[in-house]
């Protein structure tokens, strides 16, 4: 806390709400270059740490001189280290990532293509974990030390502890290859909708589908389910938590002792100040989320840009693992930029 | 004499680790119309648990209120609806005044969001009896110029701006302010304030404290004044009850308290006052534990007057002079001399 | 130090859940301990009998065989050992790495301090997983690259922890009078410094080895961990996979084992974090 918030004109209820924000973001856009430009150098020192030889690789055994010499011109390999450095971060303020080892297309394009399949899912696995976490961290709470209590701790100890990509597969295994509710992998049968915004659930309420709309629901139904358990855990847990903390409050003890009914002081003002809790650890849960990603698009065939990471992996393409990180690097950065900026919208208390 | 609140035997026990704490043993406790009374004594005495019980606002799971009853305009609240007692009493015909007003608020609402939630639960206007179904025009204008004129009464400068603020941006003395202006905007007939000053500096305490006092007195709101220091409970209060360990032990009207004491706990007391004559007396011996309390007289392990009587029986109030009751075998005579 | 001990055992025998972990935890250590001996067909991480491959748990195979006809069992207590080694070395290796360039970057406040938070701060920024899968990759598959990722990308979490406590620590007055008093900055953050913020990092450090063997296991699973025939958990799963649905206790007996062994530092993590450190006491447990 630093002072008084920045003041509001006369007349609006929110003081300053759009200025805190503007401060905030400002604050945290500064920092986005540098922390994105350091991430750049720690990867590409990364992939360079071991003078390995892929153009050799790619070339094949019978590769003559001259050829290996075009290639290794081609990938830029042929200049000293720090020059390729430098040349890795002109072409990525450019958005050019290079080209692959493996695919030999730019990788730039490729994660493009995918960074929808990898959003969308995401995001239901985000929302998926709010709607039902957030009711039933504050459930916990209210009902402490009761039965439900005691059986939500069971699952949200266990959402934390789950190998995301066993848990994975055991629905796969129940679901898809016992029971056959679901198809066992990939992101729609066919073609799927019209690409509007890469995002197929949208696209398909866009085209009218419904027949599409179910099958592409039909197959996020598993992998979201898998990517929410952990975070779905997570928000339950400091749902509660925070909850409890204000239940105990001094304010609540107020609003009590002044007759307000206990239902509105729970859900109206308790829950407010629980979620501040919530809210900061989206981040977290986020990456996590993305992290795990990796590996349930791998076990889902999921074509986003885990798979097109472990794909990389499986090629040696050192390029497509740089851009992958980069690319993760940044929608984390963004994602965590938007949790302090929210952060300051309820927190009055945080002025940046 | 007319009583507003007549707290008789009441008796209040705490589940704690280490067995029953019997908080309250028989209180008798009694406030009249209009009047300031001061509920004295040492922290952990429990003169929070009388005001709790009083609101009905002990925590559920582990007070258990065994004896006793609290009546209150009328109507003995023990026996009352808990729905009832949440709508029409606590709020409305009784109002509280925190001890911290920097935690009260609930720090992410504006000061304006949170008397207005208030307010439309416990206008003078709200309906009594259901709650609100939605917060109707005319009664929420009508409610904001009530808000707006009492906080220009409890002197708060500029009133329209500070509803606009969040709790951590007005002052410590500021949100006292509000918050006794938040005990009076729903009319009540009893504020019960619970230590309300020791979260402030000792110059902005006075001033709080004849606020209070000035605007208790011009609406005849009567008014529960828990305090562990002497001398602001002498400043505004009327008639000063004290406690001992959970029992009531004396209740007399302030001048006749101070100047003529009787029971040997309130004499200790006051001599334990800082003076220029002795500098500061404690009292010899420890607060009893109240998972085993003596029998009879709480006190009398460190009473010096104290006879087999005291170890056995605890005596009923007597009458020992104008106003003024004692619950004292062997009550002090003289000035404040034993 | 022993009357500490002694203490922080009673403690953690009165909370149950706690306690579970600790047990947990134990039953991890004796089984990798005492793989050779618990095992029923010890040899079975090298050796192989194609015929008896993907047979179903039996009294002889208690978790069935594998595609080698190894028994499941076996190798999965040999597995226990792989856990253990990569969750302590690369947890301690962070742990090394951290506290220093924390109690440094917290104790002096210029642009070194400035510089190894910022650097610190570059690693947070990016999902754990994501850089360590890219060390990983370069290096190649095996158990010492596998604790290489992972140190090189958990210290900063040891050293941000360290840092905030460091700087909360200089501002309580022991640590100011010991400041004016003279004592040397080595004296201060040994001396004063570090007992103060050992409770958190203890915490941190529990609940981290159950992370890192999350992460451990996912590396494992992509084939970035060690190379077959390892009985490494996360690779187990990864090659279960082309036997499914029929060979269903092939994906499921390493899976339980992850999941038990990181519920169980959790649990505990979360019993010393009440016991040590009661300002960030969870007010339940959730």
């Amino acid at each position: 806390m630093t002072g008084a918030a920045p003041r509001g004109r006369a007349g609006t209820l929110q003081p300053g709400l759009e200025m805190r924000a503007l401060v905030l973001t400002v604050n945290r856009l500064v920092w986005f270059v540098p922390t994105l430009l350091g991430l750049l150098v720690i990867t590409f020192t990364i992939s360079h740490i071991i003078p390995a030889d892929p153009i050799a690789f790619i070339a094949g055994d019978n590769a003559t001189a001259e050829q290996i010499a075009a290639l290794k011109a081609k990938f830029g390999v042929d200049k000293p280290v720090p020059v390729q450095l430098w040349n890795y971060i002109l072409g990525v303020a450019q958005g050019d990532f290079g080209i692959s080892l493996y695919t030999q297309r730019p990788i730039a394009e490729d994660l493009i293509a995918r960074l929808p399949a990898t959003l969308e899912l995401a995001f239901v696995a985000v929302i998926l974990s709010g709607v039902i976490g957030i009711p039933l961290g504050v459930l916990a709470a209210v009902r402490r030390n009761s039965w439900l209590d005691h059986a939500l701790r069971v699952f949200t100890v266990s959402g934390l502890a789950i190998a995301a990509f066993w848990f994975a597969i055991l629905l796969q295994l129940l679901f898809a290859m016992k029971l056959g509710w679901t198809p066992l992998q990939g992101r729609v049968d066919g073609w799927g909708p019209d690409p509007v915004t890469g995002f197929y659930i949208v696209d398909s309420v866009l085209a009218g589908d419904l027949e599409t709309l179910a099958d592409v629901i039909g197959h996020m139904v598993l992998p979201a389910v898998t990517l929410s358990f952990p975070a779905m855990a997570t928000i339950m847990r400091f749902t509660r938590a925070g909850v409890l903390d204000a239940i105990n409050s001094n304010y609540v003890d107020y609003q009590l002792a002044m007759g307000v009914p206990r239902r509105v002081v729970v859900w109206r003002y308790v829950l407010r100040n629980a979620l501040i809790g919530t809210v900061t650890q989206v981040g977290l849960v986020f990456g996590n989320l993305i992290a795990n990603a990796v590996v349930v698009e791998a076990v889902f065939d999921w074509p986003g840009l885990g798979l097109y990471a472990v794909n990389s992996i499986l090629q040696s393409d050192y390029n497509g693992i740089m851009g992958f990180t980069l690319i993760m690097g940044t929608v984390f950065i963004i994602v965590n930029l938007l949790v302090d900026i929210s952060h300051g919208l309820i927190d009055p208390r945080e002025t940046g | 004499m007319d009583d507003l609140l007549a707290v008789t035997g009441l008796t209040v026990g705490f589940a704690t680790e280490s067995g029953l704490a019997r908080v309250l043993d028989q209180v008798d406790f009694r406030i009249g119309r209009g009047e300031i009374v001061g509920l004295v004594g040492e922290s952990g005495c429990g003169k929070t648990t009388l005001a709790r019980a009083i609101l009905g606002v002990l925590p559920a799971n582990s007070a258990r209120i065994s004896a006793g009853s609290i009546e209150f305009d009328g109507r003995d609240l023990l026996q009352e609806d808990p729905d009832a007692l949440a709508t029409d009493i606590r709020g409305r015909a009784i109002t509280f005044v925190p001890q911290d007003p920097f935690s009260s608020f609930n720090p992410v609402f504006t000061i304006g969001r949170q008397i207005e939630e208030l307010m439309k639960w416990k206008s003078p206007d709200a309906e009594p009896g259901s709650g609100p179904r939605r917060y109707a025009r005319a009664r929420r204008s009508s409610d904001l110029e009530r808000v707006l004129e009492l906080l220009r009464i409890v002197q708060l400068p500029d009133p329209e701006a500070l509803l606009r603020k969040y709790p951590h941006e007005v002052s410590g003395g500021q949100r006292q302010r509000l918050m006794i202006a938040m005990a009076l905007l729903p009319e009540p007939k009893l504020i019960i304030a619970d230590e309300p000053t020791t979260a402030l500096d000792v110059t902005i305490q006075a001033q709080i404290l004849k606020l209070l006092r000035r605007l208790a007195a011009e609406r005849g709101v009567s008014v529960l004044f828990t305090t562990h220091d002497l001398g602001t409970a002498y400043e505004i209060c009327d008639r000063m009850t004290v406690m001992y360990a959970g029992q009531d032990v004396e209740s007399a009207p302030s001048d006749s308290f101070f100047t003529e004491p009787r029971h040997i706990y309130t004499v200790r007391l006051l001599q334990s006052l800082p003076s220029r004559d002795h500098g500061i007396r404690g009292i010899p011996g420890q607060v009893p534990d109240l998972t085993a309390p003596p029998p009879g007289c709480r006190f009398h392990p460190r009473c010096d007057a104290a006879s087999a009587l005291c170890r056995q029986t605890r005596p009923d109030p007597s009458d020992v002079g104008a106003g003024h009751v004692a619950r004292c075998w062997h009550p002090a005579q003289g000035e404040g001399t034993p | 130090m022993l009357e500490t001990t002694r203490f922080l055992l009673r403690k953690l025998a009165s909370d149950r859940t706690a306690a579970l972990g600790a047990l947990i935890i134990t039953l991890l250590v004796v089984v990798a301990i005492a793989a050779p001996v618990l095992s029923t067909h010890p040899g079975d991480v090298t050796e192989f009998h194609p015929p008896e491959r993907l047979l179903p748990p039996s009294g002889d195979h208690f978790f069935g065989t594998d595609r080698m006809g190894a028994d499941v069992y076996s190798r999965l207590l040999f597995g226990a050992r792989i856990t253990i080694a990569i969750a302590v070395i690369a947890i301690g290796a962070s742990v090394l790495v951290g506290i220093p360039v924390g109690l440094v970057a917290g104790y002096y406040r210029n642009w070194v301090s400035d510089a190894l938070m910022r650097i610190s701060d570059i690693f947070l920024a990016v999902p754990q997983i994501v850089l360590a899968i890219a060390i990983a990759q370069t290096l190649g598959p095996s158990i010492e690259n596998v604790i290489l990722a992972l140190s090189a990308t958990y210290w900063p979490f040891w050293a941000r922890l360290v840092y905030a406590e460091t700087r909360s620590a200089l501002n309580d007055t022991y640590v100011e009078a010991s400041i004016a008093l003279g004592a040397s900055p080595w004296r201060v953050m040994i001396l004063h410094v570090l007992p103060n913020i050992s409770s958190s990092v203890i915490v941190r450090t529990t609940i981290g080895m159950g992370g890192t063997i999350l992460t451990a296991a996912v590396l494992g699973f992509l084939g970035l961990g060690p190379p077959a025939p390892s009985p490494e958990w996360g690779r187990t799963i990864a090659e279960s996979r082309e036997f499914l649905p029929e060979a269903w206790w092939y994906a499921t007996a390493p899976g339980l084992a992850i999941f038990l062994v990181v519920m169980g530092f959790n649990l505990l993590g979360d019993g010393l974090r009440d016991i040590l450190d009661p300002r960030t006491r969870r007010s339940g447990d959730g």
